[in-house]
């Protein structure tokens, strides 16, 4: 039956936007015919940032983009830079960054499940997620004092050694939080309410997600293996033994199983990284960028003056939880990048959403926009 | 024997009932007295649900909270005990806000619409052999026409508060209610049939052999859905669904008024645990506690299983997710209606076949 199109404005203030996100929904009756994200509430300017901080200074405000997830915007920042200017990093430095990218992936996957279950209504998941995540925070708090925003990768390398007890600490969460993904498996899998809601739920197929420019878990629960840190490996991935997690689906069902599958797979990777983690520096002292020596007092004011990339351009992914995370680095030879772009994984996904929720209902909309895991600061950056 | 014979026994056994009762016969107003006591009758069992209530909404918070590993309200009193009245001092001591472009007098009706129905509704059910206010020949059909009226309420409710929030989560509610209302009924009816009553006594008194529960598993589990459903609690709180509509119906208010929406709330939940414990769960038929007063035993077996089926509902809210409006209605429909219809032909045979 066709009747009156209707526009609904959702948002920005909402309570299932994840943040300050607005659509516009032009509704037929129940069914939504088109949605119109409207982003730009969150916007800080970080690109523009970049123009005027030093390369170092730019560090912490890549934390401020996916705040979930912020190990992995360090890095990806951190990485194009080291391969401007080809920096080499210690081994250890490198084990450690995978460890604490690993957790963090992680603590994103809880984060976006739980979140997911609250907007459906079911509270409960998300204490679930933050008990286990409040473990690796604490980890993180040991490790660099924060735990949000953790400022903790550097050029060259990471700014501080594991502390003493961060590896046993590490250890006891690996051995714990197996038996608690069985737990939320145990709670949701086969809930018939949560199979409603999600089986057919949101669909995309693998042929639009790739138009759209979708990464992450989100293209992986529609039957495309494309995972960074497998087709093009970084830092020390090769020597992990892991899998990219791929389900057939394409629905919501599918990208929560993705998420699950890969929390297991981090911690195999963790656990891993932790059995062969190598002796040595975890910061290097990189001929042409000035020989430092670390100690965070001084760093901050000396170190910026004098780190000056040659000339070039670089663009370097990651996989971050969300998807693909990749920097595009300008530098004229100064100390500041002249022109930072950055390809944030919310905000390509973002796009999909049009996609998945056409001809469904509102309930709907929020079941599927949660099931691509956007974080506003990462859409608006 | 019910409340009313109770406190007459009582006043006999103090010798004050015959004397009073002589001294107004003379000047023939002997109704003072039956009023007199069935005020008292009013006030105990309003007292009594209050006092549940207020139990509930602290039970509620730590069920919910343990089942989330939290620990819940801990602050107030042991384990948080007093928070229910420190909630309602909070709430009494609010401004009580009416919208400007709200409909005043039926803004400030509505919560008792939603209110006294949901007291109503215990009159005829039975706390023990005699803690009962009245034992109505038509019992069942009290109870089910009663919690109707509630619905209304919350349409007024939501039409007064004038906010497209309300009114959507007030005509949600009445869908619901509606769709929920006839499984509700019809299971109801298939113990009716078992029962050969509509009296809530007499549905107790035929379970002594054996609970309805295992007599009719698919009665009783249509019936606890539609219950669930009709409560309007997780998974089926589209009424208020957070996401969607803010609060519902009663997101305008506050204070004094949203206090009694949220008593309704906790006493319906009670007194719908009151019910299925009456039809199917065997009221308050137990093995006798020793050293106890039977009438104290039988209180005690009503409020255990009472409680067990709060707690269910209770530990239900923290595992499920919410279903989507057209799929609750698409149940209510194609699902529980047939079945509590099939469960009622089913059932209608096996009496006439002599099976039960």
């Amino acid at each position: 039956m066709e009747t009156e199109q209707l526009m609904i404005n959702m948002g920005p203030v909402h309570p299932s936007t994840h943040g300050v996100c607005r659509f516009k929904l032009i509704m037929n009756g129940e069914i939504i015919r088109d949605i119109i994200p409207v982003i730009g509430y969150l916007h800080r300017g970080t690109e523009k940032l970049g123009e005027m901080k030093t390369y170092l200074q730019f560090v912490p405000y890549t934390d401020r983009l996916d705040y979930i997830s912020a190990m992995p915007n360090n890095y990806a920042f951190v990485k194009a830079v080291e391969e401007l200017c080809g920096i080499e990093v210690p081994r250890r430095a490198e084990y450690i960054r995978v460890i604490v990218m690993e957790l963090n992936r992680i603590v994103n996957h809880l984060v976006a499940i739980g979140s997911w279950l609250l907007d459906l209504g079911a509270s409960t998941m998300i204490m679930y997620g933050f008990r286990e995540r409040e473990k690796v925070l604490s980890l993180y708090e040991m490790l660099c004092g924060a735990r949000m925003t953790f400022n903790y990768i550097r050029f060259g390398g990471v700014r501080d050694d594991l502390p003493p007890g961060f590896i046993e600490k590490t250890r006891e969460f690996l051995k714990e939080m197996p038996s608690r993904i069985a737990d939320y498996e145990a709670l949701l899998n086969d809930n018939e309410i949560f199979l409603m809601r999600m089986k057919n739920i949101g669909y995309i197929s693998a042929k639009d997600a790739i138009n759209i420019g979708v990464t992450g878990p989100t293209l992986r629960g529609s039957d495309v293996d494309y995972d960074i840190r497998k087709l093009q490996p970084y830092s020390v991935y090769e020597e992990f033994d892991f899998k990219a997690c791929v389900r057939k689906e394409g629905d919501s069902y599918a990208r929560y199983m993705v998420r699950i599958d890969e929390m297991r797979e981090s911690l195999k990777i963790v656990e891993q990284a932790l059995n062969n983690l190598p002796e040595g520096k975890v910061v290097s002292q990189t001929p042409g960028i000035g020989t430092y020596r670390w100690a965070p007092s001084t760093v901050s004011t000396f170190f910026p003056r004098i780190f000056n990339p040659p000339k070039g351009e670089v663009y370097s992914r990651v996989e971050a939880p969300k998807g693909e995370l990749g920097f595009y680095v300008v530098s004229d030879g100064t100390n500041k990048p002249y022109r930072v772009k950055i390809r944030s994984p919310s905000f390509c996904n973002l796009n999909a959403i049009g996609t998945m929720v056409r001809g469904l209902k509102i309930p709907d909309l929020i079941a599927a926009f949660a099931s691509i895991d956007i974080v506003l600061g990462d859409v608006d950056r | 024997m019910n409340y009313y014979d109770i406190i007459v026994w009582i006043l006999n056994w103090l010798r004050v009932y015959e004397p009073v009762n002589s001294f107004l016969e003379k000047y023939g107003i002997a109704i003072i007295l039956k009023l007199f006591i069935i005020f008292v009758v009013a006030v105990i069992v309003l007292a009594f649900v209050a006092l549940t209530v207020m139990l509930l909404t602290w039970l509620e918070r730590k069920v919910f909270a343990h089942v989330q590993a939290r620990f819940g309200p801990m602050v107030t009193g042991w384990h948080g005990l007093l928070q229910p009245i420190a909630d309602g001092v909070k709430l009494f001591f609010k401004e009580d806000i009416v919208p400007a472009k709200a409909d005043k007098w039926l803004f400030t009706i509505a919560p008792f619409i939603v209110f006294v129905p949901a007291f109503l509704v215990f009159v005829p059910i039975p706390f023990g052999k005699s803690l009962i206010v009245q034992d109505l020949r038509v019992g069942i059909i009290y109870i089910i026409a009663v919690s109707a009226i509630s619905p209304i309420g919350v349409l007024v409710a939501g039409w007064a508060s004038n906010n497209k929030y309300s009114l959507l989560g007030a005509l949600r509610a009445a869908a619901q209610d509606i769709s929920y209302e006839v499984p509700l009924a019809l299971s109801a009816l298939a113990v009716v049939l078992l029962a050969g009553s509509l009296s809530t006594q007499d549905i107790v008194a035929k379970q002594q052999d054996i609970w309805f529960i295992f007599l009719m598993p698919l009665g009783f589990i249509i019936f606890l859905i539609a219950s669930i459903a009709e409560m309007g609690r997780i998974p089926f709180d589209l009424q208020e669904s957070e996401q969607e509509l803010v609060a519902g119906f009663f997101t305008e208010y506050s204070g004094a008024k949203f206090v009694f929406f949220f008593l309704a709330e906790y006493a319906h939940l009670f007194a719908i645990a009151g019910i299925i414990t009456t039809l199917f769960l065997g009221g308050w038929i137990g093995p006798l506690i020793p050293f106890l007063h039977p009438e104290i035993s039988y209180f005690i077996w009503f409020l255990i299983k009472c409680y067990a089926v709060i707690f269910f509902a209770m530990w239900l809210r923290g595992t499920v997710p919410r279903v989507r409006i057209d799929q609750l209605l698409g149940i209510g429909w194609k699902v529980m209606t047939p079945l509590a219809l099939i469960n009622l032909l089913l059932y209608g045979f096996l009496m006439a076949l002599g099976v039960i």
